[in-house]
Protein backbone atom coordinates (compact mmCIF):
# COMPACT_ATOMS: atom_id res chain seq x y z
CA UNK A 1 0.00 0.00 0.00
CA UNK A 2 2.93 2.44 -0.54
CA UNK A 3 2.60 5.24 -2.66
CA UNK A 4 4.77 7.31 -4.62
CA UNK A 5 3.69 10.57 -2.63
CA UNK A 6 6.52 11.30 -0.42
CA UNK A 7 5.07 12.03 3.29
CA UNK A 8 8.47 13.47 4.82
CA UNK A 9 11.16 14.73 2.90
CA UNK A 10 14.41 16.24 4.05
CA UNK A 11 17.09 18.20 2.61
CA UNK A 12 20.40 18.88 4.52
CA UNK A 13 18.55 18.54 7.94
CA UNK A 14 20.80 19.51 10.40
CA UNK A 15 20.92 19.73 14.03
CA UNK A 16 23.75 21.10 16.74
CA UNK A 17 23.86 21.12 20.54
CA UNK A 18 26.37 23.39 20.49
CA UNK A 19 29.44 22.34 19.19
CA UNK A 20 27.92 18.95 19.03
CA UNK A 21 26.23 17.88 15.64
CA UNK A 22 23.27 15.34 16.24
CA UNK A 23 22.42 15.19 13.04
CA UNK A 24 24.80 16.47 9.88
CA UNK A 25 23.06 17.19 6.55
CA UNK A 26 20.73 14.56 6.71
CA UNK A 27 18.23 13.95 3.16
CA UNK A 28 15.91 11.25 2.91
CA UNK A 29 12.32 10.73 1.98
CA UNK A 30 9.73 8.85 3.11
CA UNK A 31 6.81 7.20 0.94
CA UNK A 32 3.14 7.45 2.51
CA UNK A 33 2.14 4.05 3.45
CA UNK A 34 5.82 2.86 4.39
CA UNK A 35 7.35 1.64 7.67
CA UNK A 36 10.32 3.66 7.43
CA UNK A 37 13.34 2.38 9.78
CA UNK A 38 15.95 4.49 11.37
CA UNK A 39 18.89 2.73 12.65
CA UNK A 40 22.43 3.54 14.28
CA UNK A 41 24.13 3.52 17.54
CA UNK A 42 23.47 5.42 20.64
CA UNK A 43 23.73 9.24 19.78
CA UNK A 44 23.39 8.80 16.13
CA UNK A 45 21.39 11.41 15.98
CA UNK A 46 17.93 9.16 15.79
CA UNK A 47 15.69 10.51 18.78
CA UNK A 48 16.78 13.95 17.41
CA UNK A 49 15.71 13.15 13.93
CA UNK A 50 12.35 12.10 15.16
CA UNK A 51 12.19 15.35 17.25
CA UNK A 52 12.79 17.90 14.33
CA UNK A 53 10.37 15.79 12.18
CA UNK A 54 7.54 15.84 15.05
CA UNK A 55 8.43 19.75 15.50
CA UNK A 56 9.48 19.11 18.60
CA UNK A 57 13.32 20.60 17.96
CA UNK A 58 13.61 23.13 15.52
CA UNK A 59 16.29 22.54 12.78
CA UNK A 60 19.64 24.33 12.53
CA UNK A 61 19.84 23.92 9.26
CA UNK A 62 18.29 22.49 5.79
CA UNK A 63 14.70 21.80 5.31
CA UNK A 64 12.41 19.23 6.09
CA UNK A 65 8.88 18.47 5.28
CA UNK A 66 6.24 16.34 7.20
CA UNK A 67 2.44 15.71 5.67
CA UNK A 68 3.21 18.61 3.38
CA UNK A 69 4.02 21.53 5.96
CA UNK A 70 7.75 22.90 6.39
CA UNK A 71 8.93 21.92 10.08
CA UNK A 72 9.97 25.46 11.86
CA UNK A 73 6.94 27.36 10.10
CA UNK A 74 4.04 24.80 10.24
CA UNK A 75 4.94 23.26 13.46
CA UNK A 76 1.27 23.50 15.03
CA UNK A 77 -0.03 21.70 11.55
CA UNK A 78 2.48 18.97 11.97
CA UNK A 79 1.65 18.31 15.61
CA UNK A 80 -1.88 17.55 14.44
CA UNK A 81 -0.73 15.20 11.82
CA UNK A 82 1.17 13.07 13.41
CA UNK A 83 1.35 10.70 16.53
CA UNK A 84 4.55 9.86 18.57
CA UNK A 85 5.71 7.20 20.81
CA UNK A 86 8.65 9.02 22.67
CA UNK A 87 11.49 6.32 24.08
CA UNK A 88 9.68 6.66 27.20
CA UNK A 89 5.57 6.21 27.09
CA UNK A 90 5.62 9.20 29.61
CA UNK A 91 2.02 8.63 31.03
CA UNK A 92 0.16 9.90 33.60
CA UNK A 93 0.63 6.90 36.24
CA UNK A 94 -1.89 8.60 39.08
CA UNK A 95 -4.59 8.99 35.99
CA UNK A 96 -6.34 5.91 34.60
CA UNK A 97 -5.70 4.62 30.87
CA UNK A 98 -8.76 5.52 30.03
CA UNK A 99 -7.93 9.59 31.69
CA UNK A 100 -4.60 9.29 29.99
CA UNK A 101 -6.58 8.53 26.55
CA UNK A 102 -9.19 11.20 27.53
CA UNK A 103 -6.55 14.39 28.24
CA UNK A 104 -4.30 13.73 24.99
CA UNK A 105 -7.46 13.30 22.80
CA UNK A 106 -8.93 16.79 24.16
CA UNK A 107 -5.17 18.23 23.29
CA UNK A 108 -5.84 17.59 19.70
CA UNK A 109 -9.52 18.32 20.22
CA UNK A 110 -11.21 15.36 19.29
CA UNK A 111 -14.82 15.09 18.91
CA UNK A 112 -15.08 11.09 19.13
CA UNK A 113 -13.07 10.84 21.81
CA UNK A 114 -14.73 7.89 23.83
CA UNK A 115 -15.33 5.76 20.31
CA UNK A 116 -11.66 6.30 19.40
CA UNK A 117 -10.59 5.54 23.38
CA UNK A 118 -12.69 2.13 22.67
CA UNK A 119 -11.69 1.64 19.13
CA UNK A 120 -7.88 1.35 20.46
CA UNK A 121 -7.96 -0.19 23.88
CA UNK A 122 -9.95 -3.13 22.45
CA UNK A 123 -7.75 -3.59 19.80
CA UNK A 124 -4.71 -3.47 22.48
CA UNK A 125 -6.50 -5.56 24.65
CA UNK A 126 -6.56 -2.71 27.61
CA UNK A 127 -10.10 -2.44 27.48
CA UNK A 128 -11.20 -4.05 30.87
CA UNK A 129 -8.50 -2.63 32.31
CA UNK A 130 -9.54 1.14 31.73
CA UNK A 131 -10.57 2.50 35.02
CA UNK A 132 -6.93 0.97 36.21
CA UNK A 133 -4.45 3.43 37.46
CA UNK A 134 -1.64 3.13 34.74
CA UNK A 135 0.91 3.11 37.66
CA UNK A 136 -0.22 -0.36 38.07
CA UNK A 137 0.26 -1.41 34.75
CA UNK A 138 3.28 -3.64 33.36
CA UNK A 139 5.81 -2.03 31.02
CA UNK A 140 4.06 -3.71 28.01
CA UNK A 141 0.97 -2.19 29.06
CA UNK A 142 2.65 0.77 29.10
CA UNK A 143 4.05 0.52 25.85
CA UNK A 144 0.96 -0.28 24.48
CA UNK A 145 -1.39 2.54 26.24
CA UNK A 146 1.43 4.79 24.67
CA UNK A 147 0.80 3.54 21.53
CA UNK A 148 -3.23 4.02 21.74
CA UNK A 149 -2.14 7.39 22.67
CA UNK A 150 0.11 7.93 19.81
CA UNK A 151 -2.80 6.53 17.05
CA UNK A 152 -5.95 7.93 19.08
CA UNK A 153 -6.01 10.58 16.77
CA UNK A 154 -5.70 8.53 13.72
CA UNK A 155 -2.02 10.49 12.64
CA UNK A 156 -1.19 10.46 8.82
CA UNK A 157 2.28 9.87 10.26
CA UNK A 158 3.36 7.77 13.22
CA UNK A 159 6.75 8.00 14.75
CA UNK A 160 8.12 4.78 16.99
CA UNK A 161 10.87 5.47 19.02
CA UNK A 162 12.37 2.39 20.63
CA UNK A 163 8.93 0.65 21.00
CA UNK A 164 10.22 -2.95 21.70
CA UNK A 165 13.03 -1.29 24.48
CA UNK A 166 13.13 -2.68 28.08
CA UNK A 167 10.06 -5.07 27.56
CA UNK A 168 10.33 -8.51 28.01
CA UNK A 169 10.04 -10.73 25.22
CA UNK A 170 6.36 -11.67 24.83
CA UNK A 171 5.45 -7.82 25.50
CA UNK A 172 7.72 -7.36 22.59
CA UNK A 173 6.22 -9.69 20.18
CA UNK A 174 2.73 -7.96 21.04
CA UNK A 175 4.04 -4.57 20.29
CA UNK A 176 5.40 -6.21 16.76
CA UNK A 177 2.96 -7.99 16.09
CA UNK A 178 0.55 -4.53 16.65
CA UNK A 179 2.62 -2.99 14.51
CA UNK A 180 2.51 -5.47 11.65
CA UNK A 181 -0.86 -4.83 12.00
CA UNK A 182 -0.61 -1.38 11.24
CA UNK A 183 1.86 -1.76 8.59
CA UNK A 184 -0.61 -3.87 7.00
CA UNK A 185 -3.47 -0.92 6.94
CA UNK A 186 -0.96 1.01 4.69
CA UNK A 187 0.19 3.73 7.90
CA UNK A 188 3.21 5.18 7.43
CA UNK A 189 5.62 4.40 10.22
CA UNK A 190 9.04 5.87 11.44
CA UNK A 191 10.95 3.50 13.32
CA UNK A 192 13.55 3.96 15.25
CA UNK A 193 14.97 0.76 16.81
CA UNK A 194 18.50 -1.14 18.26
CA UNK A 195 16.59 -3.96 17.58
CA UNK A 196 17.83 -5.20 13.84
CA UNK A 197 15.85 -8.21 13.51
CA UNK A 198 12.42 -6.20 14.14
CA UNK A 199 13.80 -3.51 11.40
CA UNK A 200 14.28 -6.12 9.30
CA UNK A 201 11.13 -7.97 9.90
CA UNK A 202 9.00 -4.84 9.92
CA UNK A 203 10.23 -1.88 7.54
CA UNK A 204 10.32 -1.50 3.92
CA UNK A 205 13.21 0.60 3.89
CA UNK A 206 15.95 1.61 6.45
CA UNK A 207 18.27 4.49 6.54
CA UNK A 208 21.34 3.76 8.63
CA UNK A 209 22.62 6.95 10.60
CA UNK A 210 25.64 7.80 12.54
CA UNK A 211 25.40 11.42 12.67
CA UNK A 212 24.94 11.58 8.65
CA UNK A 213 23.16 9.08 6.26
CA UNK A 214 25.16 5.95 5.84
CA UNK A 215 23.52 3.94 4.01
CA UNK A 216 19.35 3.59 3.07
CA UNK A 217 17.36 1.58 0.96
CA UNK A 218 14.96 -1.55 1.34
CA UNK A 219 16.95 -4.19 3.65
CA UNK A 220 17.08 -6.86 1.14
CA UNK A 221 19.11 -4.40 -1.02
CA UNK A 222 20.98 -3.12 1.55
CA UNK A 223 22.47 -7.00 1.48
CA UNK A 224 22.93 -7.29 -1.60
CA UNK A 225 24.59 -4.09 -2.20
CA UNK A 226 26.96 -4.63 0.71
CA UNK A 227 27.90 -8.61 0.50
CA UNK A 228 26.24 -9.55 -2.52
CA UNK A 229 24.06 -12.94 -3.57
CA UNK A 230 25.34 -15.68 -2.45
CA UNK A 231 24.02 -19.03 -3.69
CA UNK A 232 24.72 -22.27 -1.52
CA UNK A 233 24.54 -25.45 -3.17
CA UNK A 234 23.70 -28.42 -1.10
CA UNK A 235 25.35 -31.71 -2.69
CA UNK A 236 26.01 -34.90 -1.90
CA UNK A 237 29.71 -34.69 -1.66
CA UNK A 238 31.92 -31.49 -3.09
CA UNK A 239 35.27 -31.13 -3.98
CA UNK A 240 37.76 -29.35 -5.88
CA UNK A 241 37.08 -30.01 -9.11
CA UNK A 242 33.41 -28.67 -9.37
CA UNK A 243 34.91 -25.25 -7.36
CA UNK A 244 37.07 -25.04 -10.55
CA UNK A 245 33.79 -25.87 -13.39
CA UNK A 246 31.47 -23.06 -11.21
CA UNK A 247 34.35 -20.62 -11.42
CA UNK A 248 34.55 -20.69 -15.76
CA UNK A 249 31.18 -18.79 -15.29
CA UNK A 250 31.93 -14.93 -15.44
CA UNK A 251 28.97 -14.11 -13.28
CA UNK A 252 30.15 -16.03 -10.55
CA UNK A 253 32.63 -15.18 -7.97
CA UNK A 254 34.33 -15.73 -4.66
CA UNK A 255 33.59 -19.40 -4.94
CA UNK A 256 34.41 -21.79 -2.25
CA UNK A 257 33.72 -25.63 -0.71
CA UNK A 258 32.54 -25.90 2.27
CA UNK A 259 31.62 -29.62 3.87
CA UNK A 260 29.72 -30.88 1.86
CA UNK A 261 28.28 -27.12 0.24
CA UNK A 262 30.07 -24.81 -2.57
CA UNK A 263 28.53 -21.08 -1.71
CA UNK A 264 29.34 -19.04 -4.73
CA UNK A 265 28.24 -15.36 -4.83
CA UNK A 266 26.18 -14.60 -8.52
CA UNK A 267 25.15 -11.66 -9.80
CA UNK A 268 21.36 -12.99 -10.72
CA UNK A 269 20.73 -16.13 -9.52
CA UNK A 270 17.19 -16.49 -10.60
CA UNK A 271 18.42 -16.40 -14.64
CA UNK A 272 21.60 -18.28 -13.95
CA UNK A 273 21.22 -20.79 -11.11
CA UNK A 274 20.05 -23.16 -13.89
CA UNK A 275 22.80 -22.87 -15.87
CA UNK A 276 24.73 -23.47 -12.35
CA UNK A 277 22.60 -26.42 -11.70
CA UNK A 278 23.85 -28.12 -15.25
CA UNK A 279 27.22 -27.50 -14.61
CA UNK A 280 27.52 -29.44 -11.34
CA UNK A 281 25.59 -32.43 -12.45
CA UNK A 282 27.72 -32.37 -15.47
CA UNK A 283 30.52 -32.15 -13.18
CA UNK A 284 29.52 -35.40 -11.69
CA UNK A 285 27.48 -33.66 -8.28
CA UNK A 286 24.45 -34.96 -7.06
CA UNK A 287 22.40 -31.55 -6.05
CA UNK A 288 20.06 -31.97 -2.94
CA UNK A 289 19.12 -28.25 -2.21
CA UNK A 290 20.03 -25.04 -3.62
CA UNK A 291 19.14 -21.63 -1.44
CA UNK A 292 20.36 -18.45 -1.14
CA UNK A 293 22.64 -17.56 1.89
CA UNK A 294 20.78 -14.75 3.84
CA UNK A 295 22.71 -12.09 5.45
CA UNK A 296 21.29 -10.89 8.17
CA UNK A 297 20.47 -6.97 8.79
CA UNK A 298 23.10 -6.56 11.92
CA UNK A 299 25.95 -7.95 9.26
CA UNK A 300 25.03 -4.95 7.45
CA UNK A 301 24.93 -2.89 9.72
CA UNK A 302 28.20 -4.55 11.38
CA UNK A 303 29.91 -3.69 8.42
CA UNK A 304 28.98 -0.10 7.68
CA UNK A 305 29.85 0.87 11.69
CA UNK A 306 32.98 -1.62 10.91
CA UNK A 307 33.59 0.57 7.57
CA UNK A 308 33.14 3.70 9.95
CA UNK A 309 35.52 2.66 12.96
CA UNK A 310 38.27 1.62 10.14
CA UNK A 311 37.55 5.66 8.57
CA UNK A 312 38.23 7.15 12.03
CA UNK A 313 41.36 4.81 12.68
CA UNK A 314 42.49 6.04 9.13
CA UNK A 315 41.64 9.43 10.10
CA UNK A 316 44.13 9.01 13.49
CA UNK B 1 -10.64 26.55 26.18
CA UNK B 2 -11.25 22.72 26.08
CA UNK B 3 -7.41 22.11 25.94
CA UNK B 4 -7.05 24.81 29.31
CA UNK B 5 -10.20 23.41 30.75
CA UNK B 6 -8.55 19.75 30.49
CA UNK B 7 -5.18 20.43 31.70
CA UNK B 8 -6.79 21.78 34.84
CA UNK B 9 -8.66 18.80 35.30
CA UNK B 10 -5.82 16.31 34.97
CA UNK B 11 -3.74 18.93 36.75
CA UNK B 12 -5.90 18.30 40.21
CA UNK B 13 -6.16 14.87 39.76
CA UNK B 14 -2.89 14.36 39.34
CA UNK B 15 -1.78 16.29 42.08
CA UNK B 16 -4.27 16.24 45.29
CA UNK B 17 -3.00 12.18 44.67
CA UNK B 18 0.26 13.82 46.03
CA UNK B 19 0.27 13.58 49.90
CA UNK B 20 2.42 16.38 50.04
CA UNK B 21 0.61 18.84 48.02
CA UNK B 22 -2.06 18.42 49.40
CA UNK B 23 -1.28 18.68 52.98
CA UNK B 24 0.74 22.02 52.20
CA UNK B 25 -2.59 22.88 50.52
CA UNK B 26 -4.92 21.80 53.10
CA UNK B 27 -2.73 22.77 56.14
CA UNK B 28 -1.04 26.25 55.66
CA UNK B 29 -5.07 27.83 54.67
CA UNK B 30 -6.52 25.96 58.08
CA UNK B 31 -3.50 27.36 60.22
CA UNK B 32 -3.66 30.63 58.70
CA UNK B 33 -7.34 30.47 59.72
CA UNK B 34 -7.37 29.01 63.08
CA UNK B 35 -4.52 31.02 64.42
CA UNK B 36 -6.74 34.61 64.49
CA UNK B 37 -9.52 32.85 65.72
CA UNK B 38 -7.96 31.33 68.65
CA UNK B 39 -6.09 35.30 69.50
CA UNK B 40 -9.57 36.76 68.54
CA UNK B 41 -11.09 34.19 71.43
CA UNK B 42 -8.06 34.83 73.46
CA UNK B 43 -8.52 38.38 73.73
CA UNK B 44 -12.06 38.15 73.74
CA UNK B 45 -12.59 36.28 77.21
CA UNK B 46 -10.06 38.89 78.83
CA UNK B 47 -10.57 42.33 79.91
CA UNK B 48 -7.10 43.62 78.91
CA UNK B 49 -8.09 45.79 76.26
CA UNK B 50 -10.86 47.42 78.51
CA UNK B 51 -8.83 50.31 79.43
CA UNK B 52 -7.29 51.34 76.35
CA UNK B 53 -8.28 55.03 74.72
CA UNK B 54 -7.48 55.93 71.26
CA UNK B 55 -5.06 57.88 73.01
CA UNK B 56 -3.09 54.60 73.98
CA UNK B 57 -2.77 53.37 70.52
CA UNK B 58 -0.02 54.51 67.70
CA UNK B 59 -1.40 57.37 65.53
CA UNK B 60 -1.78 55.39 62.20
CA UNK B 61 -4.64 53.50 63.99
CA UNK B 62 -6.71 56.43 63.82
CA UNK B 63 -7.49 56.42 60.01
CA UNK B 64 -8.07 52.76 59.92
CA UNK B 65 -10.16 52.62 62.89
CA UNK B 66 -12.91 55.88 62.45
CA UNK B 67 -15.14 56.08 64.97
CA UNK B 68 -14.61 52.98 66.82
CA UNK B 69 -13.36 53.34 70.80
CA UNK B 70 -9.96 52.33 72.08
CA UNK B 71 -10.64 48.81 72.73
CA UNK B 72 -12.53 48.62 69.66
CA UNK B 73 -9.89 50.22 67.61
CA UNK B 74 -7.24 48.31 69.58
CA UNK B 75 -9.23 44.53 69.02
CA UNK B 76 -9.93 45.79 65.01
CA UNK B 77 -6.27 46.12 64.73
CA UNK B 78 -5.56 43.03 65.65
CA UNK B 79 -8.27 41.73 63.19
CA UNK B 80 -6.60 43.79 60.70
CA UNK B 81 -2.90 42.19 61.68
CA UNK B 82 -4.43 38.97 59.97
CA UNK B 83 -4.87 40.59 56.73
CA UNK B 84 -1.64 39.99 55.18
CA UNK B 85 -1.35 36.34 56.63
CA UNK B 86 -4.10 35.29 54.76
CA UNK B 87 -2.66 37.04 51.68
CA UNK B 88 0.26 34.46 52.28
CA UNK B 89 -2.22 31.59 51.28
CA UNK B 90 -2.81 32.57 47.60
CA UNK B 91 0.93 32.82 47.20
CA UNK B 92 2.33 29.67 48.39
CA UNK B 93 -0.65 27.26 47.74
CA UNK B 94 -0.07 27.83 43.93
CA UNK B 95 3.83 27.66 44.06
CA UNK B 96 3.70 24.41 45.48
CA UNK B 97 1.00 23.08 42.92
CA UNK B 98 2.50 24.67 40.06
CA UNK B 99 6.22 23.61 41.02
CA UNK B 100 4.80 19.96 41.17
CA UNK B 101 3.12 20.22 37.86
CA UNK B 102 5.86 21.20 35.65
CA UNK B 103 8.69 19.41 37.28
CA UNK B 104 6.46 16.60 37.72
CA UNK B 105 6.11 16.30 33.65
CA UNK B 106 9.69 16.38 33.87
CA UNK B 107 10.52 13.52 36.26
CA UNK B 108 7.79 11.46 34.53
CA UNK B 109 8.81 12.22 31.00
CA UNK B 110 5.17 13.20 30.08
CA UNK B 111 5.82 16.36 28.60
CA UNK B 112 7.85 14.95 25.49
CA UNK B 113 3.81 13.66 24.24
CA UNK B 114 2.34 16.56 25.70
CA UNK B 115 4.18 18.84 23.37
CA UNK B 116 3.95 16.77 20.37
CA UNK B 117 0.57 17.32 20.25
CA UNK B 118 -1.55 20.70 19.15
CA UNK B 119 -1.32 22.30 22.56
CA UNK B 120 0.38 25.72 22.45
CA UNK B 121 2.97 26.97 25.67
CA UNK B 122 0.13 29.63 26.20
CA UNK B 123 -2.17 26.96 26.82
CA UNK B 124 -0.40 24.81 28.97
CA UNK B 125 1.27 27.99 30.91
CA UNK B 126 -2.47 28.92 31.89
CA UNK B 127 -4.12 25.50 32.27
CA UNK B 128 -1.64 25.08 34.79
CA UNK B 129 -1.57 28.31 36.36
CA UNK B 130 -5.64 28.15 36.67
CA UNK B 131 -5.15 24.74 38.91
CA UNK B 132 -3.32 26.79 40.83
CA UNK B 133 -4.80 29.81 41.25
CA UNK B 134 -8.10 28.19 41.17
CA UNK B 135 -8.31 25.93 44.82
CA UNK B 136 -5.65 28.51 46.17
CA UNK B 137 -8.09 31.48 45.60
CA UNK B 138 -10.99 29.71 46.97
CA UNK B 139 -9.17 28.11 49.99
CA UNK B 140 -8.19 32.14 50.67
CA UNK B 141 -11.93 33.19 50.31
CA UNK B 142 -13.20 30.13 52.67
CA UNK B 143 -10.30 30.61 55.56
CA UNK B 144 -11.68 34.45 55.11
CA UNK B 145 -15.46 33.06 55.29
CA UNK B 146 -14.98 30.89 58.17
CA UNK B 147 -12.43 34.28 59.91
CA UNK B 148 -15.45 36.59 59.17
CA UNK B 149 -18.12 33.86 61.20
CA UNK B 150 -15.79 33.37 63.69
CA UNK B 151 -14.97 37.16 64.26
CA UNK B 152 -19.13 37.67 64.59
CA UNK B 153 -19.43 34.79 67.16
CA UNK B 154 -16.22 35.89 69.61
CA UNK B 155 -16.63 40.19 68.80
CA UNK B 156 -19.20 41.76 70.91
CA UNK B 157 -18.81 44.90 69.08
CA UNK B 158 -20.81 44.34 65.26
CA UNK B 159 -19.13 47.48 64.15
CA UNK B 160 -15.61 45.84 65.09
CA UNK B 161 -17.14 43.02 62.84
CA UNK B 162 -18.42 44.62 59.91
CA UNK B 163 -15.07 46.21 59.37
CA UNK B 164 -13.93 43.06 58.24
CA UNK B 165 -16.61 43.50 55.29
CA UNK B 166 -15.25 46.79 54.34
CA UNK B 167 -13.62 47.52 51.11
CA UNK B 168 -9.93 47.48 52.27
CA UNK B 169 -10.86 43.43 52.94
CA UNK B 170 -12.91 43.24 50.28
CA UNK B 171 -10.37 44.30 47.77
CA UNK B 172 -7.49 42.59 49.59
CA UNK B 173 -9.35 39.39 49.32
CA UNK B 174 -11.32 39.63 46.01
CA UNK B 175 -8.52 41.17 44.02
CA UNK B 176 -4.88 41.59 45.74
CA UNK B 177 -5.77 37.48 46.50
CA UNK B 178 -6.06 36.11 43.75
CA UNK B 179 -3.01 38.98 42.10
CA UNK B 180 -0.93 37.28 44.78
CA UNK B 181 -1.86 34.00 42.96
CA UNK B 182 -1.35 34.60 39.42
CA UNK B 183 2.17 36.28 40.76
CA UNK B 184 2.70 33.21 42.69
CA UNK B 185 2.25 30.71 39.80
CA UNK B 186 4.15 32.98 37.33
CA UNK B 187 7.14 32.49 39.72
CA UNK B 188 7.06 28.78 40.11
CA UNK B 189 6.80 28.81 35.97
CA UNK B 190 9.67 30.31 35.38
CA UNK B 191 11.81 28.33 38.38
CA UNK B 192 10.21 25.14 37.55
CA UNK B 193 11.26 25.79 33.71
CA UNK B 194 15.07 25.85 35.18
CA UNK B 195 15.11 23.14 37.48
CA UNK B 196 14.48 19.23 37.63
CA UNK B 197 13.52 18.70 41.28
CA UNK B 198 10.02 19.73 42.33
CA UNK B 199 11.70 20.99 45.98
CA UNK B 200 14.05 22.69 44.63
CA UNK B 201 11.56 24.54 42.23
CA UNK B 202 9.40 25.41 45.84
CA UNK B 203 12.12 26.14 47.83
CA UNK B 204 13.19 28.80 44.94
CA UNK B 205 9.48 30.10 44.73
CA UNK B 206 9.67 30.36 48.50
CA UNK B 207 12.14 32.64 48.25
CA UNK B 208 9.30 35.32 46.73
CA UNK B 209 7.24 35.01 50.05
CA UNK B 210 9.47 37.20 51.62
CA UNK B 211 8.21 40.47 50.90
CA UNK B 212 4.58 39.48 51.59
CA UNK B 213 6.13 38.37 54.67
CA UNK B 214 8.10 41.61 55.10
CA UNK B 215 4.75 43.74 54.70
CA UNK B 216 3.08 41.97 57.55
CA UNK B 217 5.92 42.26 59.78
CA UNK B 218 6.25 45.81 59.01
CA UNK B 219 2.26 46.15 59.24
CA UNK B 220 2.87 44.56 62.94
CA UNK B 221 5.50 47.17 64.12
CA UNK B 222 3.69 49.85 62.62
CA UNK B 223 6.20 50.70 59.88
CA UNK B 224 3.45 50.33 57.19
CA UNK B 225 -0.17 51.12 57.27
CA UNK B 226 -2.27 48.50 55.39
CA UNK B 227 -5.13 51.29 54.23
CA UNK B 228 -7.68 51.33 51.18
CA UNK B 229 -4.86 53.71 49.85
CA UNK B 230 -2.22 51.19 50.13
CA UNK B 231 -4.08 47.75 49.20
CA UNK B 232 -5.07 50.13 45.74
CA UNK B 233 -2.02 50.51 45.08
CA UNK B 234 -0.67 47.19 45.69
CA UNK B 235 -2.99 45.47 43.59
CA UNK B 236 -2.29 47.76 40.47
CA UNK B 237 1.13 47.26 41.07
CA UNK B 238 0.23 43.58 41.09
CA UNK B 239 -1.62 43.68 37.83
CA UNK B 240 1.60 45.11 36.01
CA UNK B 241 4.14 42.42 37.20
CA UNK B 242 1.31 40.24 36.68
CA UNK B 243 1.62 40.86 32.78
CA UNK B 244 4.96 41.33 32.99
CA UNK B 245 5.64 38.22 34.35
CA UNK B 246 3.26 36.13 32.74
CA UNK B 247 5.03 37.60 29.55
CA UNK B 248 8.73 35.74 30.57
CA UNK B 249 6.91 32.91 32.00
CA UNK B 250 6.19 31.78 28.59
CA UNK B 251 9.87 33.30 27.34
CA UNK B 252 11.35 30.94 29.76
CA UNK B 253 9.23 27.93 28.91
CA UNK B 254 11.06 27.09 25.74
CA UNK B 255 9.77 23.61 24.63
CA UNK B 256 13.05 22.83 23.09
CA UNK B 257 15.74 23.68 26.18
CA UNK B 258 13.26 22.05 28.09
CA UNK B 259 13.21 18.56 26.02
CA UNK B 260 17.00 18.85 25.18
CA UNK B 261 18.22 19.77 28.48
CA UNK B 262 16.21 17.99 30.89
CA UNK B 263 18.35 15.12 32.82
Amino acid sequence: MINNDPIIVTEKLTKSFGENVAVNQLTLSVQSGEVFGLLGPNGAGKTTTVRMLAALLIPSGGTARVAGFQVGENDQDIRRKIGLLPESPGLYDSLSAEQNLAFFGSMYGMENIAEQIQKYLELLGLWNRRYESVGTFSKGMRQKLAIARALLHEPDVLFLDEPTSGLDPQASRLVREFIEELRGEGRTIILTTHNLEEADRLCDRVAVISGHLLALDAPGELRRKIFGRKVVFHLREANQSLVKAMEKFPFVSDVQAVDNKILAAVENPEEQNPQLIRALVEGGAEVQFVGELRRRLEDVYLELMGAIEDNNHGKN
Amino acid sequence: MERIKAIIIKEWREVFKNKFVLFTVSFLPLMITALPLVILYVAGSSDGFAGISTADLPPQFEPLCGELGGSDCMLYSIVTQFLLLFMMVPVIVPMTIASYSIVGEKTTRTLEPLLATPVTTVEILVGKGLAGVIPAVLTTWIGYLIYAAGAYLMVSNPAVVSKLFDPLWMIAIFLVGPLLSLMGVSISVMISSRVNDPRVAEQISGIFVLPVVGLFIGQMTGMILVNETFILWLAAALFVLDIILFYFAVQVFQRETILSRWK
